[in-house]
């Protein structure tokens, strides 16, 4: 039939529905709006960092990417429907926290909690395709190895990489990623960045990049967000990391120089922790 | 003067004492791999001394009958207000801290007002295994199987939201609920405990046997599966141990508990040892 392809094309260049869509989005936290007048839409495949000072909402942007706070105005749609706890379209990488030495988990145990471990009731149907499936994420991120690893003897790099296979393994269109590079040194912050650019590539995950510093990311990034005290740009890197952009945000004297493949920030140094490009 | 097991078996206080142990056992290795996960352990302490108190003012004021009621209310109550304390956890000791010394000191006050038998009294901090009657045993058996049919149905949310909260949170798991389900799990349980080992012994079998567990496996079902073994070695070994020494039985349920935590120690620290040889050549 020579209209399969041609009507496979027009639903993909026509109807793709976006991965995120937030429109005239406000959110506010204890009393206080912490953005307002947000509009973004963020397609499958597309690599979004968001960058901000600490406090500036960017985790509370994610809060609300899962479902887990409403706007307080404006519309958010993920794969085209409100966002809603425990959606399997979402995979969520959250800030670091280092788990306790004898935490009873092995590798392949907190993986498989991302799958079902919402799951009410007992594990009894579909254990092979549940191993299989974790078995998978684990390849993803090279972790193998770490399968039957206590979780909590492993070091802060062996333990990022588990849980961005936990993210993966429910195969999420979007993956939102809370400064995952956070005290990674540079080889496993490559790692990490490559991991996630080819699983956009391969799968078409977009992805949502919550990170102090865009150099390790900037190859990467299609687009920047970056919020300041409720101020914010969005735009390519090019757009968005200019002198006049952040002299604006910071409403103060920023000096963006771009040196080889880098992007230095002067100015605002007490605002600012993410000018440096490698660990700090 | 000596009786051989099976003479003893032939008694039915003494059959009564193992099935109650034997279910208690289950129950307290079940649960204990989640309060340790939780970080609960200074919480069981508090509500076993609270489950303490309610069955010593229950006594006082009601009678012997109302010992089981008195234990009850006193640990859910204040395991669900334990749930409800947040996860900063020195706020939640020193809260833990204060509410435990109350219930301590109110205890020993009811039961120094209380004028009937000392068995009576006595049973609650350091258990009467032995007057262990066939309706304790039922009411204990089916309090156990309702623990274990909600435990089964609960058990995968739980074990997410008490070892990795934030990721549970995020994925939907109302890890809230949870919690308070799980705190009246742990106060029945408690409550239950107080009136076999007592009040002194209930920690020995929710934390010992699942903190030694914890040493020698990182797997989630076998560490419960061990916990419930080592819980019940501990008190069916106790049992026995007491009765054949006429002694108490919470020297010989603490003393098995402690050997099986050292030796499981002991085996941690070598696990430890090679995995680091393996991973440093
Ligand atoms: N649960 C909460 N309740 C009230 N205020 C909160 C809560 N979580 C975060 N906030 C506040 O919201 C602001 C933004 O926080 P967050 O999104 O974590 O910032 P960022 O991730 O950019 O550092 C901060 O001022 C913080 O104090
Ligand atoms: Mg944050």
């Amino acid at each position: 039939m020579p209209w399969g392809p041609l009507r496979d094309l027009f639903v993909e260049v026509l109807l793709v529905t976006p991965s995120i869509r937030l429109t005239d989005a406000e959110v506010r936290r204890g009393g206080r709006t912490l953005w307002t007048g947000l509009d973004l839409d963020v397609e499958p495949g597309e690599f979004v960092a968001v960058l901000g000072p600490n406090g500036s909402g960017k985790t509370t942007l994610l809060t609300v990417l899962l479902g887990l706070l409403p706007l307080a105005v404006g519309t958010c749609e993920v794969a085209g429907r409100a966002p809603h706890r425990g959606s399997a379209d979402v995979g969520y990488v959250p800030q670091q926290t280092s788990m306790d030495a004898l935490t009873p988990l092995r590798g392949r145990d907190l993986v498989g909690l991302g799958l079902d471990g919402h799951r009410f009731g007992l594990p009894f149907r579909g254990r092979a395709e549940r191993a299989r499936k974790v078995r998978e994420a684990l390849l993803q991120v090279d972790a193998l190895d770490l399968a039957d690893a206590p979780v909590g003897a492993l070091s802060g790099g062996e333990q990022q990489r588990l849980r961005i296979a936990q993210a993966l393994v429910g195969d999420p269109g979007l993956l939102l990623a809370d400064e995952p590079l956070h005290s990674l040194d540079l080889a496993r912050q490559r790692a990490v960045v490559e991991l996630l650019e080819r699983r956009r590539r391969e799968h078409g995950t977009a992805v949502v990049f919550v990170t102090h510093e865009l150099n390790p990311v900037l190859p990467v990034t299609d687009r920047v967000l970056y919020l300041v005290d409720g101020r914010f740009r969005i735009g390519t890197p090019d757009e968005v990391m200019t002198s006049e952009t952040l002299s604006e945000l910071y409403r103060t004297d920023v000096d963006v120089v771009r040196v080889r493949d880098r992007i230095v920030v002067v100015g605002a140094e007490d605002r600012l922790v993410h000018t440096g490009g490698g660990p700090r | 003067m000596t009786y051989s097991l099976l003479d003893l078996l032939a008694l039915d206080f003494v059959r009564n004492a193992l099935v109650a142990g034997v279910v208690l056992a289950v129950l307290a290795g079940l649960l204990g791999p989640l309060v340790v996960g939780r970080g609960m352990a200074f919480s069981v302490h508090g509500t076993a001394e609270l489950a303490f108190a309610g069955g010593a003012g229950a006594l006082l004021v009601f009678g012997t009958e109302a010992i089981g009621w008195g234990a009850l209310i006193g640990a859910v109550l204040v395991a669900l207000l334990f749930g409800a304390l947040g996860r900063a956890q020195r706020e939640r000791d020193s809260v833990i801290g204060v509410l435990l010394s109350f219930g301590l000191g109110l205890g020993v006050l009811f039961q120094a007002l209380y004028t009937g038998r000392s068995a009576n009294k006595f049973g609650l901090l350091v258990g009467q295994i032995v007057g262990v009657d066939v309706g304790d045993v039922l009411t204990l058996t089916v309090v156990g199987v309702v623990v274990l049919v909600v435990l089964a149905v609960v058990r995968r949310p739980l074990l997410f939201a008490s070892l990795d909260p934030d990721m549970a949170a995020a994925r939907g798991v109302p890890v809230r609920a949870l919690s308070i389900v799980f705190a009246v799990l742990l106060g029945v349980t408690v409550a239950l405990g107080v009136q076999i080992v007592g009040a002194l012994l209930v920690l020995c079998l929710l934390i010992t046997p699942a903190a030694a567990a914890a040493q020698v496996t990182a797997s989630p079902t076998l560490a419960s599966v061990l916990a419930v073994v080592f819980a019940e070695i501990a008190v069916v070994g106790g049992i026995v141990a007491s009765l054949d020494a006429g002694l108490p039985i919470s020297p010989f349920v603490a003393s098995i508990a402690f050997v099986i935590y050292l030796v499981c120690r002991a085996l941690g620290a070598l696990r430890t040892r090679r995995r680091v040889a393996v991973a440093t050549p």
